[in-house]
C-alpha cells in the first residue's frame, strides 16, 4: 500500500515511547490500542500494554465515567511495565483529557480532537473554560489540537454512510495519524479492516478512507515537525507472538490438557475479567475442549468437580465474587482430593468492587477463604505470558496430587499484552494421568507414599465402585468416619499432602541482583514488571539490592525461609493491604516491610524505588 | 457368532457393606429396596452407574448402593451429576435429592438441569418436612403447617415438585409413592429407558417430624378416593368401586361419573403430547385442588435430543471442519515474526 511507503519529512529515533489512546468508552479506544500494538509487535519492539475501560458498557456519552483509555509502552529495549507516565496522550475528548492529563509527562505530546471541545462536553465534566485555550496548558505540553471529527467528515465526503457512522471512524483518523507519526506500517491493520468487514463493503471503504486520512495527514501538514522511529528491540531469538494473560491462559489450559491426554471440561459463568477465557475456549471444541457456561458460579465449579470424578479434566475460571460462591465446593475437592483448576483473575474488591481494575487481593482468601483447615496449592502468573506456564504447572499439580489448585491471573495480566516467545509444543512436559485399573488391593484413600495422593479411580471401572463425601473419611477406607483420632490424622494427611509440594517445585533465587544484599524485593503475580523496572534502576544507581518473584505462593518454595534472610531488608510491593506479607511475616518471622496501593492499578515503578529508597537510608 | 453376555445381577450386588441408618420405618428404606431392584433388569453393567446427592436424609442413598458415588454439597448434586455426564455420556447417572435439597436451596439447579434435557435420573424424596436438621417446614410444607421454625404455622406457599419440572420443560415426569414399591419399580424402569431428564417425585413418609403426610394415598380406607394411577391409553379412573374418572373442563380438570355413558367422557392419558399444559394439569390434581385425586405414574414423556447428544454433535462439526488440529497450530495462530 502506497500509504506505508516511507514519506516522513524528519525521522528521529528514539528509544521508546509511552503512548495513551482515551475516549468515550463508545469511541473504539481499545480497537484503536490493540491494531497499534499488532503494528508494534511486527516491527520488532518490546512493548507492553495497559487497557483500562469502564464497567459500565456505554455509560453516558462524554462523561468521565465512561472514559476508556489504551497505553503502550514500546522500546528499543526490553521492558517490563506499560509506563509510568505518558509522553503523548490522544484524547478524543474533554472527559479524556480531564481524566488522563494528569499522567502526561511535562513537555510531553497531546493530541486531541477540538471538535469535541463544544460547550455541552465541557460542561459535562464541569470545564467552565475551554482548556485547550488556557495558556498553562499550551506552555506545559505540547499541544496538538486537530479537527479529527471533521477532517474524519471530510475524508468521506459524499458518502453514503450516516453522518452517525461517518463519525464512528474517526478513531481510525487517530490511527492513522499515530502509525504516521512512529512510523508503523498499517498492513496489518488494512488486512484485519478488510477481514472484518468483508460483507459491509461501504463500511470497510469509509474506514481505509478515514485510516489513510489520518496517516496522510501527519505527511501533509505542517503541525509535525518530525516523526519517530524506535528500532527493533534486542529481544532472545525465536518466534513470537503478542499475547494477552487470558489468551496464554487458554493455550496454557489447552496444552496441558492435551499433554494429560485427558477430555477438559471447563465449567464457568460469566464473570469480568475472566470471561474472555471461556469465549475463546468455546472455540476449541475440535480439541475436545468441553465448556459448559452454568447456571451460576456454583454449578459452573460442581460441574466442573463432577467432570473430574468422571476422569476428566474440571477447569473454572471466575474472579474474586465468584470465588466466593464457589468456595464450598472448592473444600468439596480438597475432601474428595479430586484434581480441580480454579483460575481467579482477580479484580478490585471487595463486593462487586472495580470489576475492570486490577488488585492482588484474593490471595488471602485463595489461601484460607473455606471452613475448617482447608490446604490448597496456589500458583500464580507474573505477566502476559507467563500465564500459560503457571496455569500449565496448576494443571500439572492438580493431577499429580490428586487436589484442586488455585490459579491467580489479575486483570492487569489478563487484558495486559507482551510479545510472547512461542514455546516448542514437543518440549512441554507429558502430565502422567493414572487412572486406577487394578481391583485387587484397592481402597478409596490409599495413598502413593511419595505424592500421598490418593487413586484416581473412575466410574465405568469394573471393581473399584466406591462413593465419595464431603463427610470426614476413615484413613483409608474412604468410608465414613467421625472418630476424634481418625479426623485429627486426616487433617494432618491433608496438610502434609500439600506441603510435600515444595519437593517437586523449583528454588527461588533473584531476578536481578546478588544473593545477598541490603535489600530484597520480594514480589508475587502482577508487581513483577514494575519491581523488575525498579530493581534495575536501584542496582544502576549503585544499591545493593535484588529482586525475587514467588510464583508458587502455597507451598513455598524450600529454601525461601534461609534465602530471605540473605538480605538485610525485605520490601514486598503488593496491590493490597499487605496479604502475602502477613504470610511472610507469619511463616517465617521475617521483619518485611509492605509498599501498598491498591488503585486498581498496576504499582508505578517510581512508587517501587521511592519506597526501596526510603528503606535502604 | 459370538454374542456379547451382559452380567447377571442380582439384587444383593447393588447392597453396599454399609449398615443403612435413617430411622426405622422411615420411607427411604422402601425407594432404597426398590432402586436395589430394578437395578438388575436394566441390562446395564454395574460399574456404570453413578448415584450422586446433595445434603438430607435422601442424600445418604449412595453410601448405600454398591455403586459408584458422589455425596457432594448441600444442593448441588445435580451440577456435580451434569458434569459427570458431560464427560462420559455412556454412565447411567442418578440423582438423589428431596423437597429442601432439591427445590430450596439446590432450586436453581433443578429448573437450569432439567432444561437442559441432561441425560440425568432425578430421584426427588419429598416428605414435605427438614428431616436431617430436625424437623423445619420445607418448600412443599403446606400453608399452615406448624414445625419448630412456624409455630404459628408456615406463611409461605408451597410448591408443587412436578409442575415446576414441567414448567422447565422436564422431558420425562413422574410421581409414586413410597408405600407403592410396585409402583415405583416401574416407574424407575421406564425412566431409565427414557433418554433425557427423568424427574420423579416420590411422596415418602418421615414418621419421625411429618408422620401420615400422605395417608389420603396410603390408607387402605381412602387411598383409591385420593388417587388416581396413570396408564398411557386407558381412561383416568378412579374411587374405590372405580366409579370417578377425571374429565377435562378446558384448562381444568373435573370429576366426573365412571359408570354407564359417563366414561366416554373420560381423559384418555397420552404422556406423550408434546404440549405441557396437559401434564401441568394432572400435576396439580390433589395438590392445587384437593378435591380431586393426586395423579400418579408418568405425566409426561417426550422426545428431544439430550445436551449430550447435542454437545457431542457440536464436537464432530468442529472436528470435520478443523480435523488434525495441533496444540503447535494454535501456539502459532494469529501474527507471529521470528527474532533472529
Amino acid at each position: 500500500m502506497a500509504v506505508t511507503e516511507d514519506k516522513h519529512k524528519n525521522i528521529e529515533a528514539l528509544e521508546e515511547a509511552t503512548i495513551r489512546f482515551a475516549g468515550d468508552s463508545g469511541d473504539g479506544m481499545q480497537l484503536t490500542g490493540g491494531q497499534f500494538t499488532n503494528a508494534t509487535a511486527i516491527v520488532g519492539n518490546d512493548l507492553s500494554t495497559l487497557p483500562d475501560y469502564p464497567a459500565e458498557i456505554r455509560a453516558p456519552a462524554g462523561s468521565l465515567a465512561g472514559v476508556s483509555g489504551f497505553q503502550i509502552h514500546f522500546s528499543s529495549k526490553e521492558i517490563y511495565t506499560p509506563g509510568d507516565i505518558l509522553d503523548v496522550l490522544v484524547a478524543m475528548n474533554p472527559a479524556a483529557l480531564k481524566a488522563n492529563l494528569k499522567d502526561l509527562k511535562p513537555g510531553g505530546m497531546l493530541i486531541v480532537n477540538t471538535n469535541a471541545f463544544n460547550e455541552t462536553n465541557l460542561k459535562k465534566v464541569n470545564y467552565t473554560s475551554n482548556p485547550l485555550e488556557d495558556a498553562a496548558l499550551q506552555s506545559k505540553y505540547k499541544v496538538f489540537g486537530i479537527e479529527i471529527s471533521r477532517l474524519t467528515q471530510l475524508a468521506l465526503e459524499g458518502s453514503s454512510l450516516s453522518a452517525k457512522h461517518v463519525d464512528r471512524t474517526k478513531n481510525l483518523f487517530a490511527l492513522g495519524l499515530m502509525c504516521w507519526l512512529y512510523t508503523r506500517p498499517m498492513e496489518k491493520t488494512i488486512e484485519w479492516l478488510n477481514q472484518k468487514f468483508k460483507d459491509k463493503p461501504d463500511i470497510l471503504d469509509a474506514n481505509l478512507k478515514v485510516l489513510k486520512a489520518g496517516y496522510h495527514f501527519g505527511e501533509t501538514t505542517e503541525v509535525f515537525i518530525s516523526s519517530y522511529k524506535i528500532d527493533q528491540a534486542k529481544i532472545k531469538p525465536g518466534k513470537y507472538r503478542n499475547i494477552t494473560g487470558n489468551e496464554a491462559t487458554v493455550l496454557g489450559l489447552i496444552a496441558a490438557s492435551k499433554k494429560a491426554g485427558i477430555t477438559p471440561l471447563l465449567g464457568s459463568y460469566p464473570i469480568t475479567p475472566a470471561s474472555d477465557i471461556l469465549h475463546e475456549l468455546a472455540k476449541y471444541k475440535q480439541f475436545g475442549f468441553r465448556t459448559f457456561q452454568a447456571e451460576d458460579e456454583i454449578a459452573a465449579i460442581g460441574v466442573a468437580l463432577g467432570a473430574s470424578f468422571a476422569g476428566g479434566l474440571g477447569i473454572t475460571t471466575t474472579s474474586g465474587p465468584g470465588v466466593c460462591l464457589k468456595s464450598e465446593f472448592i473444600n468439596l475437592a480438597i475432601k474428595t482430593e479430586l484434581p480441580l483448576v480454579i483460575c481467579d483473575i482477580q479484580r478490585g474488591g471487595p463486593s462487586t468492587g472495580l470489576p475492570t481494575k486490577t488488585e492482588q487481593s484474593d490471595l488471602l482468601q485463595a489461601m484460607f477463604g473455606r471452613n475448617g483447615d482447608s490446604p490448597i496449592p496456589i500458583v500464580s502468573a507474573s505477566t502476559p505470558g507467563d500465564c500459560f506456564e503457571a496455569v500449565f504447572e496448576a494443571v500439572r499439580i492438580a493431577i499429580k496430587y490428586m487436589t484442586p489448585v488455585f490459579f491467580l491471573s489479575d486483570g492487569y495480566i489478563a487484558n495486559g499484552s507482551e510479545p510472547w516467545e512461542i514455546p516448542d509444543a514437543n518440549k512441554l512436559p507429558n502430565i502422567e494421568v493414572k487412572f486406577r485399573k487394578e481391583k485387587e488391593g484397592f481402597s478409596s484413600y490409599l495413598r502413593d507414599e511419595k505424592t500421598l495422593a490418593r487413586p484416581w479411580a473412575i466410574p465405568g471401572t469394573p471393581g473399584l465402585e466406591h462413593v465419595l463425601t464431603g463427610i470426614e473419611t476413615e484413613v483409608t477406607t474412604g468410608k465414613i468416619n467421625y472418630d476424634p483420632a481418625n479426623h485429627d490424622a486426616m487433617v494432618k494427611i491433608r496438610a502434609k499432602k500439600i506441603e510435600n509440594i515444595e519437593n517437586d517445585i523449583p528454588d527461588i533465587k533473584p531476578v536481578f541482583g546478588g544473593e545477598k544484599g541490603d535489600l530484597l524485593i520480594l514480589g508475587w503475580g502482577s508487581t513483577y514488571g514494575s519491581i523488575c523496572a525498579a530493581t534495575e534502576l536501584l542496582i544502576a544507581s549503585g544499591h545493593k539490592v535484588a529482586n525475587a518473584h514467588l510464583r508458587y505462593l502455597n507451598p513455598f518454595p524450600k529454601n525461601l525461609g534461609a534465602f530471605l534472610k540473605n538480605y538485610k531488608k525485605v520490601l514486598i510491593p503488593e496491590i493490597n493491604m499487605g496479604q502475602m506479607n502477613m504470610l511472610i511475616r507469619a511463616k517465617y518471622l521475617v521483619d518485611s516491610q509492605g509498599l501498598n496501593i491498591v488503585a486498581g492499578k498496576p504499582l508505578k515503578v517510581n512508587s517501587i524505588t521511592e519506597a526501596a529508597e526510603s528503606l535502604l537510608k | 457368532m459370538a454374542t456379547l453376555e451382559q452380567p447377571k445381577y442380582t439384587k444383593a450386588d447393588f447392597e453396599s457393606a454399609n449398615d443403612v441408618r435413617w430411622c426405622p420405618g422411615c420411607g427411604d428404606y422402601a425407594i432404597l429396596s426398590a432402586v436395589q431392584s430394578v437395578m438388575p433388569t436394566l441390562g446395564i453393567p454395574k460399574e456404570k452407574f453413578v448415584f450422586v446427592s446433595g445434603i438430607g436424609c435422601s442424600s445418604r442413598f449412595p453410601h448405600y448402593m454398591n455403586c459408584y458415588g458422589f455425596h457432594t454439597i448441600h444442593g448441588r448434586a445435580l451440577t456435580v451429576a451434569s458434569g459427570v455426564k458431560s464427560i462420559n455420556p455412556d454412565l447411567s447417572v442418578w440423582v438423589v435429592t428431596g423437597d429442601g435439597d432439591g427445590l430450596s436451596i439446590g432450586g436453581n439447579h433443578t429448573m437450569h438441569a432439567i432444561r437442559r434435557n441432561q441425560d440425568l435420573k432425578i430421584l426427588l424424596f419429598n416428605n414435605k418436612i427438614y428431616g436431617l436438621t430436625k424437623g423445619q417446614y420445607s418448600p412443599t410444607s403446606e400453608l399452615g403447617k406448624k414445625t419448630k421454625s412456624t409455630p404459628m404455622g408456615s406463611i409461605d406457599n408451597p410448591i408443587n415438585p412436578v409442575s415446576l419440572a414441567i414448567a422447565s420443560g422436564a422431558t420425562f415426569v413422574a410421581r409414586t409413592i413410597d408405600k407403592n414399591v410396585k409402583h415405583m419399580m416401574e416407574i424407575f424402569k421406564e425412566a431409565a429407558a427414557h433418554k433425557g431428564t427423568a424427574f420423579i417425585e416420590i411422596y415418602q413418609n418421615c414418621l419421625i417430624f411429618n408422620d401420615n403426610a400422605f395417608v389420603d394415598y396410603t390408607e387402605k380406607e381412602v387411598k383409591d378416593d385420593h388417587s388416581v394411577y396413570l396408564t398411557s391409553g386407558k381412561p383416568l379412573v378412579y374411587g374405590k368401586e372405580s366409579d370417578k374418572a377425571i374429565k377435562l373442563n378446558g384448562f381444568s380438570a373435573q370429576s366426573t361419573g365412571a359408570k354407564n355413558g359417563d366414561l366416554k367422557n373420560a381423559l384418555i392419558h397420552d404422556p406423550t403430547v408434546k404440549d405441557k399444559a396437559l401434564a401441568y394439569v394432572l400435576g396439580q390434581m390433589g395438590v392445587e385442588n384437593p378435591e380431586l385425586p393426586v395423579a400418579f405414574g408418568v405425566l409426561r414423556k417426550v422426545e428431544e435430543p439430550t445436551y449430550q447428544d447435542r454437545l457431542l454433535d457440536q464436537e464432530k462439526q468442529a472436528l470435520s471442519k478443523k480435523p488434525n488440529a495441533s496444540i503447535e497450530d494454535i501456539l502459532n495462530a494469529g501474527d507471529t515474526w521470528v527474532v533472529s
